[in-house]
């Protein structure tokens, strides 16, 4: 850290490698779509889900550049998606087993 | 080294993303009533939620992706020192944010002509989970609209000041910052479209 703007060299991210996690992110949009049509019964529910958390997972790391931070900012994500996961688990173990 | 101004790169960053994790919060919330009133009305909620329109709901995905794709580009274009393209692609998720909420003008215009708005009386008669979608429905997405307005309002102020030359190669964490924010918008789109949309 310093007082300086990018004293490091930043990572530069290509156009091309954007516009490939652009096509993938518009693949796997129809791919939810597809498995959603589809009567899959709860696996629907669970494959849409899981088809939005990799999709935002190739947002967060090469869009919103995390891929390329430090540990710091990587830690703090982690803490953020673990307190959302933790009160969801907590609530849900409320509403099931009640 | 002397400067004029103090600037501090990481912690502008770091600012900026604690930030986003209060506004994943935020939506976290509203998703998480959004699965507990699932559980409880799973009935109701598919009957409510096939009453959405798909197709739109995909388009608007495609244009928010291929909205954050171009403010991801504006970024690499002004690292590269290609300022008159950011501006352009810039240009471009700022056109795309705008038919965004043309399309969702239409679904909450069609919506509400159908009579499904909070408090009407058609859904008033209707079972008592139906409401609740149609509220989360209204309220998660109107929130998520009033996002998309200030993030592009955010990136035209950006680009204004990309033109003129304060936003270049060797300052640029202002539209890092900016563009962070409008990947959030696309981040809470890439959940709401699934859970009201496509699995009912």
């Amino acid at each position: 850290m310093g007082t300086d703007t990018h004293e490091h060299t930043p990572h530069i991210i290509s156009y091309g490698k954007l516009t490939a996690v652009w096509l993938a992110l518009l693949s796997l949009t129809c791919l939810t779509v597809l498995v959603t049509r589809i009567e899959l019964g709860g696996y629907k529910v669970l494959g849409a889900l899981t088809i939005a958390c990799v999709k935002s997972g190739l947002v967060i790391a090469f869009f919103m550049h995390m891929k390329y931070e430090g540990r710091l900012l990587r830690w703090l994500l982690f803490l953020a998606l673990f307190t959302l996961a933790v009160y969801i688990g907590l609530t849900f173990f409320d509403v099931l087993y009640r | 080294m002397s400067h004029a101004l103090h600037k501090d790169y990481s912690g502008a960053k770091l600012g900026m993303w604690l930030f986003l994790f209060t506004e994943l919060i935020l939506f976290g919330g509203l998703f998480l009533l959004y699965s507990v009133y699932f559980t409880n009305f799973p009935h109701e909620f598919a009957v409510a939620g096939r009453q959405l329109n798909w197709v739109l709901g995909a388009a608007n995905t495609m244009i928010l992706l291929t909205s954050s794709l171009l403010a991801a580009m504006a970024v690499t274009a002004v690292q590269r020192d290609e300022r008159s393209r950011a501006v352009w692609l810039l240009a471009g998720t700022i056109t795309c944010a705008a038919a965004f909420m043309v399309i969702k003008y239409f679904e909450w215009s069609a919506k509400i002509r159908h009579g499904i708005y909070p408090n009407s009386p058609h859904l008033a008669s209707a079972p008592p989970g139906e409401p609740v979608f149609f509220s989360l429905y209204y309220m998660t997405t109107g929130i998520h609209g009033l996002h998309v307005l200030i993030g592009a309002a955010l990136l035209g102020w950006i680009a204004a000041k990309v033109r003129n030359g304060k936003v270049h190669k060797a300052d640029y964490v202002l539209l890092e910052n900016g563009a962070l924010y409008w990947h959030l918008v696309d981040l809470i789109w890439i959940f709401i479209f699934p859970l009201y949309y496509l699995i009912l």
